[in-house]
């Protein structure tokens, strides 16, 4: 069995009909890494998550997780993995203690370890107390919780954490990062998670960044930072066009809109806010000048913001099912 | 791959806390499966008995059917029923379409699973999916047969003794049955992604299975087109022999029993109540293998 890498990647490929959803993704991530898969919805994170966890065939390419094949080794990828998924997962009917411990029956845990192997994972998602109590009256942060705890009662080598934080308030997202790092620290785990909130990725030891189905970037989040190189300026302005013919004519950059401002990079920003001030025609309403963030990255790389990404692909959606409509009634 | 477990207690760190307790999770192998079918199995009873109002609702249709439609056309079909009363008469249908409505709902879980998600921990599990389908028909037909036995309490109420063989061999009857109507309900529920969808495919399977089997009446001397149907309506199978037994441990008149207890006839052979139940196991089974190979091919 390979120890080197947790998960190794190669030309993974998967196509649904016409749609090609991951377009030859490759990559290794290093035992006891926390990798993070960031992208906007629809760029194919979901899609690779679920065929590194056997649960859909790669079109084409291959993928080991823990040394095993994704699709020639299902069982023995499935027995070193715990899966958190985007949709909560949980049997309401049953007590929080009653779904880990059906779990561990289904995992085939030893059956002396189940009771405080559960009283560990239990407590650090702080839900000891509650383990009697029947999931159905358990909030959605509460629930998320007790998915990481179940996801975890098998001690996985590889913990896959599918937009663990989506939809949750700042103080659960912040608790489930704690125990992450407590995770990380406990026991030899490699994480692998996908999310779309640039400050959360930034928890990352190393990210890759995927949009339309393919890695643009990957490496360390304050690499890719670096690598942006300028700072970040965002003007509210009278007139936005005039405004950026005029920083194209005057100053040779190239800005664009995103979220409604003009915006652009620059190596030294506050030092050029007082140029802009000076020699731009247009008057300018606001100022925001800020260091490179993972925003930046991803901007730098697709040329469009994560948000305004999913806002082009939820309108073109919408779009595509009002088409699907029309035809129909046809 | 070593099944070995190291218990370390991180001592030496101030985190508070329980110790921390690495398992491991083993090859999988035949007492694995059985492990993880046993636990499947289980949850349906845990469910099943959180739910108490499935099955007080689950009932009271079958016994509309025999307290109301029993009595109630009584009177009609006095001439016809040589003294023996009609409850009597539609007791043993009434207690399959019991089993099946419970049975038919308990297979209605996976579509539940699916639409709430449950489903797919139990597909990454490290298990096979026959497991997963043998144990969900194992949960629901005993969760049918609790059923069922609620309704053989009830034999007294219309005059069907309590004789310890008659019981026996009316339970393991509706232990068969409850097992074949899961298979055949978890069959047509691995294909279904909404529950809605179940419902309305149950509608049209249930009454027409129920009405056709001659759970109401005797199996004999009705119109070709329908005898070819009850023929092969399962229920037929299970209704007849159970009937059978019920009037075996009743005192009536030879007319009577010919009259109301004709028996199923194949091309005019009489088929005996062996191979009755024989032919519900053998559709169970078959059903079973199609609702493994069906859920082994969803991805």
């Amino acid at each position: 069995m390979s120890e080197n890498t947790a998960i190794a990647v190669h030309g993974l490929t998967k196509h649904f009909d016409e749609v090609e959803a991951v377009r030859g993704v490759s990559f290794e991530v290093a035992p006891g890494e926390v990798f993070g898969f960031l992208g906007p919805n629809g760029a194919g994170k979901t899609t690779t998550i679920n065929m590194l966890c056997t649960l859909a065939k790669p079109t084409a390419g291959w993928a080991t997780v823990a040394g095993h094949d994704v699709v020639t080794e299902r069982g023995d990828v499935r027995r070193h993995i715990g899966l958190v998924f985007q949709d909560p997962t949980l049997d309401g009917y049953l007590t929080a203690a009653q779904n880990l411990k059906l779990h561990a029956e289904l995992y085939g845990v030893q059956s002396d370890l189940v009771e405080p192997r559960m009283q560990q994972v239990m407590t650090m998602v702080g839900l000891w107390e509650r383990k009697d109590s029947p999931v159905a009256t358990f909030s959605g942060g509460m629930r998320r919780r007790l998915e990481i705890a179940r996801g975890l009662m098998h001690s996985p080598r590889v913990l896959f954490l599918d937009e663990p934080t989506i939809g949750l308030d700042p103080q659960t997202r912040r608790s489930i990062w704690s125990y992450i790092r407590q995770l990380k620290e406990q026991e030899e785990i490699t994480i692998f998670m996908t999310t779309h909130y640039m400050d959360e990725a930034e928890w990352c030891d190393r990210i890759a960044i995927m949009d339309h189905g393919e890695i643009v970037a990957l490496d360390a989040p304050e690499t890719l930072k670096a690598a942006v190189g300028t700072d970040r300026v965002m003007i509210q302005t009278e007139d936005d066009e005039a405004a950026i013919a005029a920083l194209a004519e005057r100053f040779g950059i190239e800005a664009g809109m995103a979220e409604g401002a003009v915006t652009f990079g620059v190596p030294a920003g506050e030092e050029f806010v007082p140029r802009l001030f000076a020699e731009l025609p247009v008057r300018i309403q606001s100022v925001n000048v800020s260091r490179p963030t993972l925003d930046d990255v991803f901007m730098s790389y697709t040329g469009t913001t994560i948000r305004d990404a999913e806002e082009d692909q939820s309108k073109h959606r919408n779009r595509v099912m009002m088409q699907m409509m029309s035809g129909a009634r046809r | 791959m070593s099944t070995t477990t190291e218990r370390s207690t991180a001592a030496a760190e101030a985190t508070p806390g329980p110790p921390i307790v690495r398992v491991s999770v083993p090859k999988r192998n035949l007492a694995s499966e059985l492990r993880a079918i046993r636990i499947v199995w289980r949850r349906e009873l845990i469910r099943f008995r959180a739910d108490r109002l499935r099955m007080a609702t689950s009932l009271i249709q079958p016994l509309l059917f025999l307290f109301v439609l029993g009595s109630g056309l009584q009177g009609l079909a006095s001439a016809g029923t040589h003294g023996v009363q009609l409850k009597t008469f539609i007791y043993p249908g009434i207690l399959c379409i019991a089993v099946m409505f419970t049975a038919m709902f308990s297979a209605a879980s996976i579509v539940w699973d699916r639409e709430f998600g449950f489903l797919r921990e139990m597909m990454v599990a490290p298990i096979r999916r026959s497991s997963i389908v043998i144990g969900k028909c194992l949960g629901g037909a005993t969760v049918a047969s609790i059923q069922g036995v609620v309704v053989i309490c009830l034999a007294g109420l219309v005059h069907v003794p309590y004789d310890p063989l008659l019981i026996l061999g009316i339970f393991g009857l509706q232990l068969l049955l409850a097992f074949s109507i899961t298979a055949f309900g978890v069959m047509v529920a691995v294909r279904i992604k909404q529950m809605q969808s179940f419902m309305g495919v149950m509608q049209m399977i249930v009454m027409p299975m129920f009405f056709i089997s001659g759970a109401l009446f005797p199996a004999s001397g009705l119109p070709g087109w329908l005898t070819v149907l009850n023929r092969i309506d399962p229920l037929t199978y299970a209704v007849d022999p159970m009937r059978r037994l019920v009037f075996n441990h009743l005192t009536i008149s030879p007319a009577a029993r010919h009259a109301l207890d004709p028996g199923v006839t194949w091309w005019g052979w009489h088929v005996p109540s062996v191979l009755e139940a024989g032919v519900i196991v053998a559709l169970g089974l078959t059903m079973l293998a199609i609702a493994i190979w069906e859920f082994s091919t969803t991805e």
